[in-house]
């Protein structure tokens, strides 16, 4: 029993769901409210994210591109053409988990640099695209978009988008973790080792690769169109380069191939620029610092690395006990 | 060939050298330690910037050209020294993120040291256009054409003919083999770093006139001198170069002839098709991996 509770799959899970229902306590204003739900969506981004980077070991520099295509596709299909906000999450979804079928495939022949080029390259297409037609899209000022109602229930405030994210985030946290122990994730870990070694035991390396891409360009354009519609307005900035690499930043920091650390990851970094908001001109210079430091102190990322330190002072008290015995 | 079209092709040429400067700097890099330095947009940054303040001064070219190179190449050494040699041993996407988060550092220090509005600099010789063939040409470009030519001809002869260039060399063949034979393949990189640092804040130097200078011209022309690299293959020189003058002069024929609302969108819609056919580039290595 307390095994099956210290197993990732229900004792993090049930940890995650306490951390959501408890932190209201201590959230003072709607102010810190819209923090947590900004990390809430930021952290499904990166947790679909992951299982790419971490699992199945693809770089992507590239995924506000399907951020900004969920938060532009729900902004113009709700606002501009009066879709049932539901329908256009769905039919923006479908339509980027198309476009990353499509475009997949040849994308992740490539490895390296050249993949990291590639996805950036994509990114920064898709970036262009939406600040340039601007009689869809608004341009470089953006597009207002309508709350996100179902039936006759308009969803709006921080608090309740606090409840809806935080029950999005623990699906997404549960989808991540069972795919993970399923048989795909053990075959996205033998890609992630040796690609030629997976082919060599039977696991076809294309598929798998391109289901995870696809898996977590859907987690960003859902966490896009929401994002979309919670802060009713969206901007380019939100699918430009720089937020690629925000994205992949709480990944690695986080913790490669940790679905918590994808959380935590999303956590601290989204609140940094929160509190260094009154270090405006500061912000960019300690954002890359931040990122050298941890790269080069906390390489594995912060949670592998609290853990590993958790599980040797373990060890060593057991061995203490051990030998008093 | 219309006047319209030589137009474009000696706009184009300048621009890709420009290119072709950031590329070899990537490559540069690249050769020494397999990292991609996503910080090199930001020395030509710095090379523009710190020729524009320190002539503001009351400098003369002459002497604040070789200056600003200089602090450029210091800021390289010291990049190399105290974020990448520190996680030498680190995983590829580590050492992508450690040069984004540097660039992202010199780009907020920057800001500060200097402001965020456009600087312009006065041409090196003029501004009046000279023509040819029915086109006109700034001398700024011939400048951009002559020293690239130059710099082209000058590292031929440095990895061809020194000790050093081919140390380098060596450490990019192969980094064990060149350790055993004696050579210092951490200094190899460090001073890897140092020039192509040089390389970058020539090509923001000699732009600057042209396009103007601010702290954040690094991103794209950054952006582009790894689109050039990769289109011509990373670690070949020659690849960048040519890479940079490809890019350079599709990107100004199809801004003028096609769209010029997608001018910036262009270089990478020819890197991705690129990769798509060419998955190495068209002058890399194709390997196989080993298991």
């Amino acid at each position: 029993m307390l095994a099956h509770l210290a197993s990732p799959r229900t004792g993090g899970l049930l940890a995650l769901a306490a951390v959501i229902a408890l932190l209201p306590l201590v959230l003072r204003n709607s102010y810190f409210y819209d923090v947590a739900v900004l990390v809430g969506l930021n952290a499904i981004v990166c947790i679909g994210l992951n299982l790419l980077i971490g699992y199945a070991g693809q770089i992507s520099l590239g995924h506000a591109g399907f951020f900004g295509l969920g938060a532009y596709g729900s902004a113009i299909l709700a606002s501009r053409y009066g879709w049932p906000p539901l329908a256009a999450l769905l039919a923006t979804t479908f339509a980027v988990a198309l476009l990353a079928f499509i475009v997949g495939r040849p994308i992740l022949r490539l490895r390296g640099h050249y993949l990291a080029m590639a996805t950036l390259g994509l990114g920064v297409i898709i970036f262009m695209v939406i600040s340039t037609e601007d009689k869809f899209t608004g341009g470089p000022d953006g597009i207002s978009v309508v709350p996100f109602r179902i039936g006759g229930f308009v969803l709006q405030g921080e608090r309740i988008w606090y409840w809806v994210v935080g029950a999005l985030l623990l699906v997404a946290v549960w989808l991540a973790l069972n795919l993970i122990e399923s048989p795909t994730g053990r075959a996205l870990r033998a890609l992630h080792s040796s690609e030629v070694g997976a082919e060599v035991v039977g696991i076809n390396a294309a598929e798998h690769k391109l289901m995870v891409f696809v898996i977590s360009a859907v987690f960003a354009s859902v966490a896009g169109s929401l994002g979309a519609h919670y802060s009713g307005f969206v901007t380019p900035a939100k699918v430009a380069f720089l937020h690629s690499i925000e994205l992949v930043t709480m990944v690695v920091f986080g913790g490669l191939a940790s679905t918590f650390g994808a959380v935590v990851g999303a956590a601290v970094l989204t609140t940094l620029p929160q509190l260094l908001a009154t270090f405006e001109d500061y912000e960019m210079m300690v954002f890359g610092a931040v990122m050298i430091g941890t790269m080069i102190f906390l390489p594995r990322g912060v949670v592998p690395s609290l853990a590993r330190l958790f599980r040797s002072h373990r060890s060593a008290d057991a061995d203490n006990k051990a030998n008093k015995a | 060939m219309s006047p319209q079209f030589v137009q474009y092709l000696l706009t184009g040429l300048t621009v890709g050298a420009i290119y072709a400067l950031v590329a070899l700097g990537f490559s540069i890099i690249f050769n020494a330690s397999h990292v991609i330095n996503f910080a090199q947009g930001e020395f030509v940054m710095i090379g523009g910037m710190a020729t524009v303040s320190l002539v503001a001064v009351g400098l003369p070219y002459l002497l604040a050209i070789p200056l600003a190179i200089a602090t450029a190449a210091l800021v390289g050494l010291a990049l190399e020294k105290f974020a990448v040699e520190p996680a030498r041993d680190a995983s590829v996407v580590t050492l992508i993120i450690i040069t984004i988060g540097a660039s992202m550092f010199l780009r907020g220090l920057a800001m500060l040291v200097w402001d965020k509005n456009l600087h312009a600099l006065k041409p090196i010789t003029g501004d009046k256009p000279i023509a040819i063939a029915g086109a006109t040409i700034l001398p700024q470009s011939v400048w951009v054409l002559g020293v690239t030519l130059a710099i082209v001809v000058a590292l031929s002869w440095f990895f061809g003919r020194t000790l050093l260039g081919k140390a380098m060399l060596a450490t990019s063949h192969n980094r064990l083999a060149a350790q055993l034979v004696g050579i210092n393949v951490r200094m190899v990189l460090f001073l890897s770093f140092g020039l192509s640092a040089a390389l970058g804040a020539i090509a923001g130097i000699l732009i600057a006139p042209i396009t103007t200078t601010s702290y954040d011209v690094g991103v794209m022309l950054g952006l582009k001198g790894f689109a050039a690299a990769i289109l011509g293959g990373l670690g070949s020189g020659i690849g960048a170069v040519i890479g940079g003058l490809v890019l350079g002069i599709v990107e100004t024929m199809s801004a003028g002839y096609l769209s010029s609302a997608y001018k910036d969108a262009i270089a990478f819609v020819i890197i991705l098709v690129v990769l798509f056919f060419l998955p190495s580039g068209l002058f890399g290595k194709r390997g196989g991996e080993r298991v």
